[in-house]
């Protein structure tokens, strides 16, 4: 007799097969039409090869990217709904991507430049989107310990809704000041954009999305016991405040290296993990990488559709998850009720 | 020069949707009733159509040269200066840094926050605000003083506003002498890169700093496209129909450019070191031409990016850049 786990193995196994079909095939896609032949002849110097250029600088680094970006939310949204115990919880529901998206406001609108050693990893604007998601993590977590010994997931929530209240008005502030042109470049930060033009980029954040996949690999049994409440979790021996601990740092370091690279891109991780549960149960051990790899080939295809719907013009990423996943979304919740 | 003189006609026509009339005898239906005035402000949009797609006029013309003029636009304010009516300037917008003696005149806001009280405090007897500030404009209504809109368009809608701001401050003659001479210019530079060669051009005004990412470039329209197209240059983007394209940089490489324009303001970052650096930063994109031959050219200007009397100036150093 197959246990419940085993019998959902296949699924994970088909939501990673969907993940690397999708990075494998985005390339092939774009507003352009190259050679692919053309493309890998290692004969043709790169440097004067347009169709190798446009497949490895312009697409398989975007393809790569969303990936990495759409992984991270979508698993960093199943261990915010666990920890949170809330359904409607997201990544950025404890105030990481607004405090991302104010780093990345100053950045762009005081033109702020960073040593050469720097920037060579990690240019200005994620760069500071990086270092203020960080910042807003020290600061909920500081505020849920302030009041008591462990973690409180009340106060964890209302820090969090706070500070993304308090962090927007900044960013509304840092605007007022702006001047028109950056300004606008800011807006469209804020509607994501997967364009990272360079290899580099992911390399930055790499180290941070890989540190967080290990704690959710621990956290997956841990988040099971955690669904049915803390005391029954406690009764059955968990280190509950440990747990809740590394579930929330993990999923904030995540969530704020994947802003940093392409910005808040939305609704990715909250209907991809609901999705997921609704197809394979409610187990973290399926739901948390089923979700990450379903999520990496979401936002694969969502980034295929902004850079060739309306080409030569760019449609900001964010747009096009809204749009797909907000009705995708309510429709889900008519039909479960 | 008999042709070119021709190209410069035919693009006056061709451009002139993009125009916006601020002439105070233009055929728009005259406002009458002062309970209709915050009516209007609501119904701009409505105004603009029935006046054949050109933007809201004027609300009152006097026959006496004004004496007190606010402007809250950069390229007004040089026109205001150029045609010989600046001491009647008593106020101008946050951005406003040319001529040299504005920096002596009171400061009045700018597109998003213009200063109302301060500008009702100056008492003008003219302003000079942006068709989008609809606030203003009800406000200015109410105080019953005279004002002008204006909207940004083309080489056209320079020459055009160079024109009407002479004949509404007082100095007719000088206006149409300066847009004389700026037609003048152009049309002399456009005969200089008659017969080159036009190269296929990407003109970026924004990108994330350090990166080849968010890049805005301008399309087919517009006063920038029309800077390069009169300084005999092919913008690679004129097909997309719209000022501002965010050009993902797969659309760039396809379109290969022969050259690369960035037009900045200079700033307190943007100094000649930090145009340098942004050469290295195209490497990143090796296959352009532009790239290749060193054809990459960061223009810190103001002029670049003021669209006002220094036009001419402004195409002729892209010309030069472009036909070295």
């Amino acid at each position: 007799m197959t246990s419940p786990l085993a019998s959902r193995l296949p699924f994970v196994a088909g939501a990673f097969a969907a993940l690397i079909v999708a990075v494998l095939v985005a390339p092939l896609i774009g507003s352009s039409s190259i050679n692919l032949a053309r493309a890998f002849d290692a004969s043709v110097p790169f440097d004067r090869n347009v169709d190798a250029q446009i497949f490895f600088i312009a697409r398989l680094p975007r393809a790569l990217a969303a990936a990495l970006v759409g992984a991270s939310l979508a698993a960093a949204g199943v261990v915010f709904q666990a920890l949170l115990r809330n359904p409607l919880a997201t990544p950025y529901t404890l105030g990481v991507s607004t405090g991302a998206s104010l780093g990345a406001m100053l950045a762009i609108t005081f033109g702020w430049t960073l040593p050469s050693v720097i920037t060579w990893a990690l240019p200005p604007v994620p760069a500071a989107a990086l270092a203020g998601a960080m910042g807003s993590v020290l600061i909920v977590y500081w505020l849920a310990r302030a009041r008591s010994a462990g973690l409180s997931t009340t106060v964890l929530l209302l820090a969090g809704v706070t500070l993304n209240s308090f962090f927007s008005a900044l960013i509304l502030f840092v605007q007022y000041i702006g001047n028109f042109a950056d300004v606008y470049r800011a807006m469209r930060w804020l509607m994501g954009n997967l364009d990272v033009s360079t290899y580099r980029q992911l390399v930055a954040p790499l180290p941070f999305i890989a540190l967080a996949a290990v704690a959710f690999a621990w956290l997956a049994k841990p988040l099971n016991l955690l669904a049915a409440g803390t005391s029954a979790a406690e009764a059955r021996g968990l280190d509950v405040q440990r747990a809740q601990r590394i579930a929330f740092f993990s999923a904030s370091v995540i969530t704020g290296a994947a802003v940093s690279i392409g910005g808040p891109i939305g609704f990715v991780g909250i209907i991809v993990p609901h999705l997921v549960r609704l197809v394979a149960g409610a187990d973290h051990r399926i739901v948390l990488p089923a979700s990450a790899c379903i999520g990496g080939a979401f936002l694969v295809v969502c980034d295929v559709i902004a850079r060739t719907l309306l080409a030569p013009v760019e449609l900001p990423v964010g747009i096009v998850t809204a749009v797909i996943g907000g009705p995708f979304f309510l429709w889900l919740l008519i039909r479960r009720s | 020069m008999g042709s070119a003189r021709t190209a410069l006609g035919s693009r006056l026509s061709t451009s002139r949707d993009a125009v916006v009339r601020r002439d105070s005898t233009a055929p728009c239906p005259p406002r009458t009733a002062h309970r209709t005035a915050r009516l209007l402000a609501l119904a701009l949009v409505a105004l603009a159509a029935s006046c054949g797609g050109q933007a809201p006029a004027v609300s009152t013309s006097s026959d006496a040269a004004p004496a007190r003029i606010v402007s809250l636009i950069p390229a007004v304010t040089e026109t205001i200066y150029a045609v010989g009516a600046g001491d009647a300037v008593i106020g101008v917008g946050t951005f406003d840094t040319y001529p040299p003696e504005v920096a002596s005149v009171a400061r009045v806001g700018g597109l998003l926050d213009p200063d109302t009280e301060r500008i009702l405090a100056l008492r003008p007897d003219l302003v000079f605000l942006y068709g989008s500030q609809t606030d203003l404009v009800a406000q200015l209504e109410r105080a019953g003083i005279p004002y002008q809109t204006y909207r940004h368009g083309g080489i056209a809608g320079i020459v055009e506003t160079t024109r009407s701001i002479g004949r509404r401050v007082g100095h007719a003659e000088r206006g149409d002498a300066l847009a004389d001479a700026i037609e003048r210019d152009l049309a002399a530079i456009r005969a200089r890169v008659t017969g080159r060669a036009r190269p296929r051009t990407l003109i970026v005004f924004g990108r994330e700093e350090g990166q080849l990412r968010g890049i805005y470039a301008s399309g087919g329209t517009g006063f920038i496209h029309d800077m390069v197209d009169a300084a005999g240059g092919e913008n690679i983007f004129a097909d997309v129909v719209q000022e501002a394209v965010q050009a993902s940089l797969e659309s760039i490489l396809a379109r290969a450019p022969e050259v690369i324009l960035e037009f900045r303001a200079p700033g307190a970052t943007r100094t000649e070191t930090w145009a340098a650096q942004q050469m290295d930063i195209w490497r990143g994109a090796p296959s352009l031409p532009a790239v290749r031959n060193g054809r990459v050219h960061v223009l810190l200007d103001q002029r670049l990016v003021v669209p006002g009397p220094r036009v001419a100036g402004a195409v002729d150093l892209i010309a030069r850049t472009l036909h070295p």
